[in-house]
């Protein structure tokens, strides 16, 4: 199992232990007060993904070798499903993250217990996290 | 008809949904209401029985449906106190209908340096279709700003008029803050000054008795999904002389009185404003709505939610960390608050994961967020089919949710 799917099925190992919707959200309420503040250097336009009711900042470099992300909402909830993004994705190398295949979420319940409009939100994140990653990649290719 | 909570949700199938596996408890009216069995057997009575497009038919459905809707117009003119028929526009809903007065108004009074006074409260619908006349006739949108419990100040409005000002566009009740405006107030001082007003009575028509004559405005708009109707169908009334001297807003079929290349001449009042076939299965169905909530009486349906508001305002905000946002004097049936240290949109959702729908966000109205300096609100929004029990299960889920983000 390569290291992609060793996180993916951590996550859902995770998960797996709750029954109850609500013991979730309080999983994903604790991901978020545990995500490492955010460089307040980056809180900048470029790195705000604007949703309909909360917003979402997500930065990344670029080591030459993997892509490292950091990210933070001003919604808890948000912050702790964007985490488990990072958990999956951070310290990988870019064409893994733009060729990711990311089935945890769907494993999870993830999608079909978010609002639409949340759950759009997810689906942005995830976009702008490969952009970066391709952004990256193609700086190797050079 | 006695006031009887059960006999009143027994009309409403939906209420007996769940989500979730637990009970509905729907606390989310002010963005729609749900639909008694009258409103919903309506629809299909029409679809089964007389079906078919209306006005200049010369067949017998033709004309059933016709008469139907004519009728249903009365019964709206009727139920918001209009002196005629004639006044009364079917429009999509009250977005429709603020835009049709935004850009016919503009047409025909609006020009440079006019000014527009809307409140700093307005749903985005009586705020936008104004700057974007404003921007096409090179006019400026003025704000009437609100104080920080949600109130406008009447003294406020007067100096806010100067000779440039046409219109004040306000809305009866704040769909955000739950405020009361005294319409007939600001009707008095702008007509005093030779301004129209228009009041946006979206969120009033299912809570307070409405009689435009009494409130002298020159216009006044709803939507009908707002008062246990159906979607797709609003109102505009209009005054007589005034809706005469505005040109049409779209152009199509019954809206025409002659066609030619060389000239075309319109209808007259209130088809001139109704091009292309109405939602005339919508109209009807409407009517059916109005009838039942005075069926019901709109007194003792105010008289009941007021004693829902309090209950609900009282027993939310017993919760530490909860502020309310709006503490106007008078409110009707919208609490909006805050929970201290989470965003809206987190309470939302763990309310909602317990059968409790609300509004989380900025409920189309960005401006009062920016008022308060707040990201949203969570509102819940009373109908007459809530009950207190309800209110106990919010206030439970919300101790369960501040608890959770704590």
């Amino acid at each position: 199992m390569n290291e992609l799917e060793q996180r993916q099925q951590q996550v859902i190992d995770d998960f797996s232990v709750f029954t109850d919707w609500m013991d979730k959200y309080e999983y994903l309420i604790e991901l978020g007060k545990e995500l490492p503040a955010f460089d307040e250097t980056n809180r900048t336009d470029d790195s705000l993904i604007k949703g309909c009711q909360s917003q979402v900042w997500l930065a990344a470099t670029f080591d030459g070798k993997q892509v490292h992300f950091t990210a933070d909402s001003d919604a808890i909830i948000t912050k702790g499903i964007v985490s488990l993004l990072i958990r999956v994705l951070s310290g990988l190398e870019p064409n893994v993250i733009v060729n990711a295949d990311l089935h945890f979420i769907d494993a999870i319940g993830l999608k079909e217990n978010l609002s639409p409009t949340r759950s759009n939100g997810l689906i942005s994140m995830i976009k702008q996290m490969r952009m970066y990653a391709l952004a990256f990649q193609s700086q190797i290719e050079k | 008809m006695a006031f009887n909570i059960e006999k009143i949700r027994a009309q409403f199938p939906i209420l007996t949904e769940q989500v979730y596996g637990k009970p509905l408890v729907y606390l989310d009216n002010a963005a729609t209401t749900q639909k008694p069995q009258v409103v919903i057997d309506k629809i299909a009575e029409v679809y089964c029985h007389y079906n078919a497009n209306v006005h200049r038919g010369v067949h017998h459905l033709s004309n059933v449906a016709t008469t139907a809707m004519e009728d249903a117009r009365k019964v709206v003119a009727n139920f918001i106190g209009a002196p005629s028929v004639e006044n009364i526009i079917f429009t999509r809903g009250a977005t429709e209908s603020l835009n049709l007065v935004a850009y016919t108004v503009g047409e025909r009074f609006i020009t440079e340096n006019d000014e527009i006074i809307v409140s700093e409260m307005e749903h985005h619908s009586n705020l936008v279709p104004w700057q974007i006349v404003a921007q096409r006739k090179g006019a400026k949108v003025v704000k009437w700003a609100f104080n920080d419990a949600g109130e406008l100040d009447l003294n406020q409005l007067e100096k806010l008029i100067t000779p440039h000002t046409k219109i004040v566009a306000v809305t009866h009740v704040s769909n955000t803050l739950g405020t009361v405006n005294p319409v007939e107030q600001i009707a008095q001082i702008a007509h005093r000054n030779n301004v129209m007003v228009l009041i946006d009575g979206s969120q009033s028509i299912p809570h307070i008795k409405i009689d435009v004559q009494k409130m002298d405005c020159d216009f006044f708009v709803f939507s009908g999904h707002k008062i246990y109707g159906p979607t797709g169908i609003g109102a505009l009334y209009g005054k007589t002389q005034l809706l005469e001297q505005l040109p049409p807003y779209q152009g199509g079929g019954e809206m025409i009185e002659s066609v030619s290349f060389d000239k075309t001449t319109y209808n007259v009042l209130p088809y001139k404003f109704e091009a292309g076939t109405p939602n005339y299965v919508g109209i009807i169905v409407l009517a059916e709505a109005l009838q039942f909530v005075q069926s019901i009486g709109i007194e003792q349906i105010a008289t009941y939610e007021q004693e829902l508001l309090n209950y609900a305002t009282q027993r939310i905000l017993s919760i530490d960390s909860v502020k309310p946002i709006g503490t106007a004097a008078n409110k009707a049936s919208v609490l909006s608050f805050v929970v201290n240290g989470a965003h809206p949109y987190d309470v939302g959702m763990i309310l909602d994961k317990m059968g409790i729908a609300v509004r989380t966000g900025t409920h189309c109205t960005e401006p009062v967020m920016q008022h308060y300096g707040i990201p949203g609100t969570v509102r819940a929004s009373f109908a007459f089919y809530n009950t207190k029990q309800e209110i106990d299960m919010l206030h439970d889920a919300l101790v369960r949710a501040v608890k959770m983000f704590s």
